[in-house]
């Protein structure tokens, strides 16, 4: 929601990034204020995946211009962990699989260390067990899911429900879900939608990745902002997504000059 | 390295046999002889040799160590740390030489286990129909030594639809240095039976001593047998090891044989499937440091259709230690509907390590699915960035993913002290700060 008492949370300021000598982000504008929801939309190859991985601080690409605050900090400056620490989630478009390693020691190594970081208590097995169950009913998760090895096997619904379960156990200020919605049957879609806002409120933010407009039937936005060649060329309300859907990414090309900056 | 210094070196063992075997049972002295005489036609391998390319023994020649003589006083309680808390029935050798007193056998109703000579007289036919059978010594001069000094060994035969719901542990023990054991293992599973084998080597003190172990596995028709096996040697030690698995119909053998210890060692694991509709599931871990040297040498042979076999090898090695994986899967042409999977990967955690891995695929069938992969490398960046992008230090990432690339392996183990013990083991090789 928009709220005219927000603070903001993450500030973007013409951020540019390469990989491998290529150009990807030319020029990113973007400020996101707390218990505000955006989505960003826009074509394979736009650049919106990259800007989800180089907030989140992957190392492969390079910063070449502009700059980012986060909570009043150099972000640009922090290692990936410390941008984790410091409240950043990014829900991964292709979460990995680790054989060997059960989920709920990966899911409690990876609250312990964040909560430890903020000073907080760490919890042992058994109290990460009655917490971490609590958190799965978000989610409609099946208690075998802690046992099993993390992601091995877990069908696509199911590794984007465990991205949203490390959401809701490490209660970031700011969620990046990068393409969470791809590959989701419409049941799937609910469910990780329904997790989602129960997690948002008018304290934290969310940033929505996504190529399609059906996302946004159930998690609603406040900003949509379209990417195109590695830029926002046009930013509205929910009614952009709409407008897109029926009239498509080409339409955008054809009037960005007259639409875009309509919204701050 | 010359041909006459190996010569020397398998007369001078072959002249340490200071008995003649006995002669009162003709067809197991006439194993042995046929084992001495193999001996002596042969020669020590050689990096020449296409199977030994990448794993030089030349320093063997200057170690002809005697067979070892039995010369223990070891306890119960010296061996406790070694006893898997699931197990009932254990067969305990020292220094090759069965040990009765460290030994328990509590079950010896539902199944025949023990050593080899207390059954010579009442279980001959059964013997003389599997020793050696599937252990052949004619092309492989450390199974025709180890068949020479053939003399103790562990029995386990499994009767017709007997179920052994307790694994059985066979420990093998150095305790000696500067000798040779030669530990032999029969396994024989009679049709629809079901057992878990543990083959433990271990070493109560760090020195240089050679393991020269065989064993063979024989199931019949629907019989099941997990088989773990753990070489645990000290680090200075020689470990030269030959298994041979033969499956019959709808038959199911699972391997899962973790490799730690040795400054030079090489498992070579046969397994046949001689008839329809058998399976094999055969699972590798190897995890090496220092200079030390870790050679698997797997053939999985499909001679009859319908065959299954999935094999999975993994290899840690760190500092300039070398492991070598050869992988072959024969398909023979009969061998129609062959389903078979393997995939080797290997880590190298540091820029001296060095893998050499040579999958290596014969098939001679027209309709069959096979599959196989190789990886060598480090951790995926990409998997790194997860895990630090929840919170996870650069360092405490690659330490969990190192440890997890082998707990895929060890979390197969079915039995849950010794899985929970090796896992410790990996997490304490893995973990560098």
């Amino acid at each position: 929601m928009i709220d005219k008492n927000s603070t903001t949370i993450l500030s973007v300021q013409g951020l540019r990034a390469s990989i491998n000598g290529t150009e990807i982000l030319k020029g990113i504008d973007l400020t996101v204020k707390s218990g505000e929801i955006h989505a960003i939309m826009g074509l394979n190859g736009s650049g919106k995946s990259t800007f989800a991985k180089v907030l989140a601080g992957h190392s492969a690409y390079e910063i070449t211009g502009g700059s980012v605050q986060f909570e009043g900090k150099n972000l640009l400056e922090l290692p990936p962990e410390e941008r984790a620490r410091a409240g950043l989630f990014l829900a991964f478009q292709y979460p990995i699989e680790i054989p060997g390693v059960a989920n709920t020691q990966f899911l409690r190594l990876a609250y312990n260390t964040v909560q430890g970081q903020r000073g907080k208590e760490e919890l042992d097995p058994l109290e990460f067990d009655d917490f971490v169950r609590e958190k799965m009913k978000l989610l409609d998760m099946k208690p075998d899911f802690l046992d099993r090895s993390v992601n091995e096997g877990f069908s696509g619904g199911e590794k984007k429900r465990n991205e949203i379960l490390q959401m809701a156990l490490l209660e970031p200020k700011l969620s990046i879900l990068d393409e969470t919605d791809s590959g989701l049957d419409i049941d799937a879609l609910k469910i990780v939608a329904n997790g989602v806002n129960q997690i948002a409120n008018p304290s934290n933010a969310t940033i929505l990745v996504t190529h399609y407009q059906r996302l946004l039937d159930y998690i609603v936005p406040d900003f949509v902002h379209v990417m195109q060649a590695g830029r926002i060329v046009m930013t509205g309300g929910k009614e952009l997504a709409l407008e897109l859907e029926t009239r498509g990414y080409d339409w955008i090309s054809a009037n960005k000059q007259s639409v875009a900056g309509v919204v701050a | 390295m010359n041909g006459i210094a190996h010569t020397n070196y398998l007369e001078c063992l072959l002249k340490s046999w200071s008995t003649k075997p006995t002669e009162s049972l003709s067809w197991l002295g006439q194993l042995r002889a046929r084992a001495i005489d193999r001996v002596s036609t042969q020669r020590l391998p050689t990096k020449r040799d296409e199977e030994w390319r990448f794993t030089d023994i030349s320093s063997l020649v200057d170690l002809p160590f005697q067979p070892s003589q039995p010369d223990s006083n070891l306890q119960v309680q010296d061996i406790e740390h070694l006893c898997v808390k699931e197990v009932k029935n254990r067969l305990v050798f020292v220094d090759g030489h069965y040990s009765p007193q460290l030994s328990t056998v509590i079950d010896s109703t539902a199944l025949v286990i023990g050593n080899l000579p207390t059954f010579l007289s009442t279980h001959a036919s059964t013997l003389e129909s599997h020793l050696g059978q599937y252990a052949k010594f004619d092309n492989n001069v450390f199974t025709a030594l180890n068949t020479a000094f053939l003399r103790d060994g562990a029995l386990i035969w499994i009767p017709k639809n007997a179920v052994i719901v307790e694994p059985i542990h066979l420990l093998f023990i150095a305790t000696q240095n500067e000798v040779t054991s030669y530990p032999r293992c029969l396994l024989v599973g009679e049709p629809g039976s079901n057992v878990t084998l543990i083959e433990d080597y271990v070493a109560l003190q760090q020195g240089a001593y050679i393991t020269n172990s065989v064993t063979e596995i024989s199931l019949a028709a629907n019989a099941h047998a997990k088989h773990i096996r753990i070489q645990r040697e000290s680090t200075q030690a020689f470990h030269l090891a030959n298994c041979a698995v033969s499956l019959a119909h709808a038959s199911n053998y699972q391997s899962t044989s973790i490799t730690l210890g040795s400054q030079i060692s090489r498992y070579n694991l046969d397994v046949r499937l001689t008839d329809e509709a058998a399976e094999c599931t055969i699972d590798g871990l190897t995890l090496i440091a220092d200079r030390q040297l870790a050679d698997t040498h797997t053939c999985i042979d499909h001679l009859k259709p319908n065959g299954t076999s999935r094999q999975q090898h993994k290899c840690i090695v760190d500092d300039a230690a070398h492991a070598v994986f050869n992988g072959k899967i024969m398909v023979r042409p009969h061998a129609q509907h062959t389903n078979s999977s393997q995939s080797s990967r290997n880590l190298l955690l540091s820029k001296t390590a060095q893998v050499d891995t040579k999958p290596q695929l014969e098939i001679f069938a027209d309709d069959v699915k096979c599959a196989h992969g190789a990886t060598v490398g480090q951790l995926d960046q990409e998997e790194i960035f997860y895990l630090e992008s929840r919170g996870l230090s650069e360092i405490a990432a690659r330490n969990l993913l190192t440890y997890a690339f082998g707990a895929e392996i060890i979390s197969r183990i079915p039995v849950t002290s010794l899985r929970q013990q090796l896992e410790r083991t990996v997490l304490s090789q893995t973990q560098s700060n």
